[in-house]
């Protein structure tokens, strides 16, 4: 009876095994959104910041580091605070604080870590180390800030601050996440990739409440994070220390190069800024105060800021002039027929050693008229544009109008002046004539430069016609890497038999010269040309450069001081003082020394704003 | 001895081999499911029988001695003591709320010493005793209103009781006798009845009245379109399709009244769930998500043995009694999944060819019965894992851990091989 209906029960059966069946195919096969879906349940992927690379000077002296801090987090379900005024005394923290971090805390979740407390130091942690047995549930991991040695060189350095969101959004290769840490100016910026290293990326697997469970696959798929390269700059940091405390109470730069090497020694702006405020916890706070500062501490002079090379641009103006054989070192000229006077000297036979000596305008001038005017054809106007041609085309062989290259971001070209420049200053083709740009001849006018270009020229003219492109890092990673182009010299294009004339009399512009008493050392053969800077914003700008010693030189320097005056006053004896200091290790004209450490030129700059010069300022000179 | 080599040569090793091998990949499954590589405990260490894959082992060791127990029992007993079986576990379940103690949130256990029974599961096989042995009578009839009103109060007495005790799922399992009731000769009426009401209740529940009424009509007037015409022609034919559709309309507003007003808020909520598993997705929906996503996410192949980490790290509850099926369907993936099912149709069909070949009525009634059980929890259980059934909790059988969940299945089936291996000696009606 009824047997066939155990073949209805068979086939009932078996249409619900296919259902089933069915439908596990589609979750398990078809639809792999399951398989995402399992991976982010139980697998939360940890990414591990490596230390960032550290910087060394040239005497193998740890200039930039990491310092480990200690974040404080709570776990609610497990944290126990028997007394809690103890504990906000311990942390000093305020109890409403530690009320409404709790409760965020326990909002977000019973049993997963959650950050209470930022940036512990070192020493607050040894501090409460042992009085955290007395507070279960707390729990401290470690992250690392940058820390800097000196306060000395933060503008060169730069700093490391969390990414903005602008270029969280532009970068290239996707790399940033949100709150990451990137260089933001100077060589933590410049170097950026060698010193982050690479990101490790470790897979834990966690349970339904997120408590972790050990490693996925057996840490089979993790990447181990690779230290950032450690950077060996050429920086001496006693030396740039010692620069920086003699800029004290004035704006300004200082450049020093090694010539040999093109590695630059020092490099101060002033004023300066305490880099460690920008690596704490208060980082926007101090931003903040300093990016409005009116004395703009955060802009990296040397290589950013706008002044005119003043006279020590007749060293070039010289060099040219020579080149295109123009000039001899016999060549003469009066002071007569001269817009331009000559201010210290009064010498029957006015030869270009002597003008270099005494910084003579009116030889200049007529040096520069002359530069543009012979074996040219035409009206003075087609004469003109052919010399400054023949002129600009030397000049920018110094780097004038062009970027160096050095290994910072914000390096600016300044303006070199040629034919095309007055053609659209002029608004027209032979508009112009010598008569209009001979301020040129004396290094003001339309010409831009930074203090790093005239360091530069000082390294040039102390090897003889070529240098090797300034930089501040000369080598990277343990492995010591060395960009090529700072390893290879190059030529400006100037004889070297040339630059004799010229340094003879930087020799005597020092011993005998423009520079005053302040700016001789003893014992040292300094060959330097003093500068006086025209500007916009008032009293003019105190230039100097130089190299020591004469022969085999060491050291190739540039120094301006804002609104200090002429060149001999304030920037060559702050040159001699860090000269003397690098080559001897030790100054021994200590009056000098303190006279300039505590001279302040700042009530002069402190009513003015923007570095910039006007362009087409009718200049007056002196 | 040749008593023994008798019962060797009669039962039916297919099954037994069936029932060892649920059994033991039920335990690798329950291991698993507990399985922490930073925790690991020998299963030689006393501290592995706290754990839910040691308890397990012991509850396979007692099954043993009840299978033993089983075949030394005269296989007469269970005809004859079906009555006082049947009467001693509806004394249990009454006892219950007064004796009982409360495990995982339900009233429903008792406790000797250290293990705890729930009643209900063996309710189950008490119940199956009595009705085979009603059915057994000669004069039953299942076509007869009588006969079957008996056959309904058997059923029910003890789902009543049990349903009194918030063990719905465990009562919803008494539906499966009907399986049994079908075979035995209950009109077919009756079980296409209970599917069509299933039907109803569940269209009421994800479809609007407006649809409902819609195909209604579609699928009335679809009949009688490919009707013969005089059937067209007629009034009452007409008269009849609408009172079809007001009766099954009427049908559907009670089942939504029903849901809303009779059925309390977690029972509901297991339905709500199924039609959208981002209701409560912090309970049932996120049990429903998380047993998805574990099966899911095991592919074809699976993760592999012990690799799983959905089912591993505590994602799924109830991982190891009744979300087994998660671990078996992440590690194992389709092929593993494919396997269990195939084996269980196979098992299922084994029963049935087997219950077919007894002599006695009875013991056919029973191993039908069985098959019923057996059916209804696979039904039920796999498909709340894939989001097909409501979220039941009843147990995969001979693959969930559970002590008494089990013994009830070991005994339900072993007594049913005890009869088989008897078939010779019992006579036919």
């Amino acid at each position: 009876m009824f047997e066939g209906r155990r073949q209805i029960l068979l086939l009932f059966f078996i249409i619900i095994g296919l259902v089933f069946l069915g439908k596990l195919f589609f979750l398990q096969v078809i639809d792999d959104s399951y398989e995402k879906a399992a991976d982010n349940n139980a697998i939360r992927k940890i990414i591990q910041i490596p230390f960032r690379g550290e910087v060394y000077d040239r005497h193998h002296k740890l200039i930039v580091y990491n310092t480990p801090v200690y974040d404080l987090y709570i776990t609610p379900r497990k944290a126990h605070v028997r007394d809690t005024l103890q504990f906000c005394q311990l942390f000093g923290i305020t109890r409403s604080y530690f009320d409404s971090t709790c409760k965020q805390a326990r909002a977000y979740s019973r049993v997963k870590p959650f950050l209470f407390l930022k940036h512990l130091s070192k020493e607050d942690f040894a501090r409460v180390q042992d009085a955290m047995v007395d507070f279960p549930g707390f729990t401290f991991t470690t992250t690392a800030f940058r820390t800097y040695q000196s306060k000395a060189f933060s503008n060169a350095l730069g700093y490391v601050a969390e990414i903005n969101p602008n270029s969280l959004q532009n970068q290239k290769d996707d790399y940033y996440r949100q709150g990451d840490y990137v260089g933001v100016s100077g060589i933590e910026s410049f170097y950026e990739e060698d010193l982050r290293g690479q990101r490790g990326v470790k897979y834990r697997m966690v349970n339904s409440n997120g408590v972790e469970k050990g490693d996925f696959k057996e840490g089979r798929l993790d990447i181990q994070p690779i230290a950032g390269k450690n950077l060996y700059t050429g920086v001496d940091i006693r030396l740039q220390e010692y620069a920086d405390s003699l800029m004290q109470h004035k704006v300004g730069s200082v450049v020093a190069i090694e010539p040999s090497t093109g590695e630059i020694l020092t490099m101060v702006s002033a004023p300066s800024y305490d880099p460690s405020l920008l690596a704490g916890r208060n980082f926007s706070k101090y931003y903040r105060d300093l990016a409005l500062d009116p004395m703009k501490p955060l802009l990296n002079r040397p290589p950013s800021a706008y002044y005119r090379p003043g006279s020590t641009f007749k060293l070039i103006q010289a060099l040219v002039g020579l080149q295109l054989g123009i000039i001899t070192p016999a060549s003469v000229f009066t002071h007569a027929g001269a817009p331009v006077k000559c201010h210290s000297h009064n010498t029957s036979h006015n030869d270009l050693h002597n003008a270099i000596q005494w910084s003579c305008n009116p030889y200049f001038y007529h040096a520069f008229r002359k530069i543009l005017y012979e074996d040219t054809q035409g009206n003075t106007y087609e004469r003109s544009a052919q010399g400054l041609q023949r002129w600009s085309e030397l000049v920018a062989n110094f780097g004038f109008g062009r970027k160096l290259g050095v290994d910072l971001g914000n390096e600016k070209k300044g303006i070199l002046p040629n034919v095309e420049y007055y053609n659209r200053v002029y608004k027209g083709e032979n508009t112009w004539k010598f008569s209009n740009i001979y301020s040129l001849s004396i290094g003001e006018g339309e010409l831009v430069v930074n203090p790093l270009k005239m360091a530069n020229v000082a390294a040039i003219i102390a090897n003889r016609g070529w240098y090797i492109p300034p930089h501040l890092v000369k080598a990277i990673g343990d492995k010591k890497v060395v960009d090529p182009f700072y390893k290879t010299p190059v030529s400006v294009g100037i004889d070297a038999k040339h630059f004799g004339v010229v340094i003879e009399g930087m020799k005597d512009a020092v011993l005998h010269g423009t520079v005053g008493g302040d700016g001789k050392i003893p014992d040292i053969v300094m060959c330097g040309k003093t500068g006086t800077s025209q500007n916009a914003k008032g009293e003019d700008h105190s230039v100097f450069i130089a190299f020591a010693p004469k022969d085999n030189p060491k050291i190739a320097i540039a120094v301006f001081v804002e609104n200090a005056g002429f060149g001999g006053f304030a920037a060559a004896p702050i040159a001699s003082l860090i000269i003397e200091k690098y080559l001897k290790g030790k100054v021994d004209r200590k009056a000098v020394e303190e006279k300039f450490m505590n001279k302040s030129y700042l009530p002069n700059v402190l009513s003015v704003t923007g570095p910039r010069p006007q362009k087409t300022k009718k200049d007056t000179l002196k | 001895m040749s008593n023994q080599n008798q019962l060797v040569s009669k039962v039916d090793w297919i099954t037994i081999s069936l029932y060892a091998l649920f059994v033991l990949a039920g335990w690798m499954n329950i291991y698993s499911a507990v399985y922490n590589p930073e925790t690991h405990i020998s299963i030689f260490d006393a501290a592995f029988y706290d754990s839910n894959a040691g308890k397990q082992l012991i509850w396979i060791g007692t099954s043993l001695i009840l299978i033993i127990c089983i075949f030394a029992i005269d296989f007469r007993f269970f005809e004859a003591f079906a009555p006082i079986i049947y009467a001693s576990f509806i004394g249990l379940l009454i006892l219950v709320p007064f004796l009982g103690v409360t495990v995982n949130g339900s009233h429903s256990w008792f406790k000797f010493g250290f293990i705890t029974i729930q009643p209900a599961e063996f309710a189950k096989t008490a119940t199956a005793l009595l009705l085979a042995k009603y059915i057994n009578e000669p004069q039953v009839n299942l076509s007869k209103w009588k006969n079957q009103w008996v056959a309904a109060a058997i059923i029910g007495l003890p789902m009543i009781l049990i349903i009194a005790s918030n063990e719905t799922g465990s009562a919803l399992v008494f539906a499966s006798f009907l399986i049994l009731l079908y075979r035995e000769g209950l009109p077919g009426e009756y079980p296409g009845l209970f599917i069509g009401s299933v039907t109803i209740f569940v269209s009421a529940l994800l479809l609007s009245p407006w649809t409902i009424l819609a195909s209604l009509i579609v699928i009335a007037g679809g009949i009688i379109g490919l009707s013969p015409i005089y059937i067209q022609r007629l009034k009452q034919t007409y008269i009849k399709a609408a009172l079809f559709i007001v009766g099954i309309m009427f049908m559907v507003f009670l089942v939504d009244f029903a849901v809303n007003k009779v059925l309390k808020e977690h029972q509901r909520n297991r339905i709500k769930v199924l039609i959208d598993p981002s209701f409560d997705p912090r309970g049932l929906g996120y049990q429903l998500t998380q047993s998805k996503i574990a099966i899911g996410s095991g592919g074809f192949w699976g993760k592999g043995y012990l690799q799983g980490t959905q089912t591993k790290f505590d994602f799924v509850p109830a991982q190891s009694s009744d979300f087994i099926f998660c671990t078996i369907g992440e590690e194992q993936g389709f092929f593993g999944v494919l396997v269990v099912i195939v084996l269980f149709m196979v098992f299922l069909w084994r029963l049935m060819y087997l219950a077919d070949q007894q002599r006695s009525r009875f013991a056919r009634a029973y191993g039908y019965g069985v098959v019923g059980i057996l059916f209804f929890h696979f039904l039920v259980n796999i498909g709340m894992t894939i989001g097909l059934m409501p979220i039941i909790g009843i147990p995969l059988p001979f693959f969930s851990y559970g002590g008494s969940s089990l013994w009830s299945f070991t005994i339900l089936l072993f007594i049913f091989l005890k009869l088989d291996s008897h078939r010779s000696d019992m006579l036919s009606r």
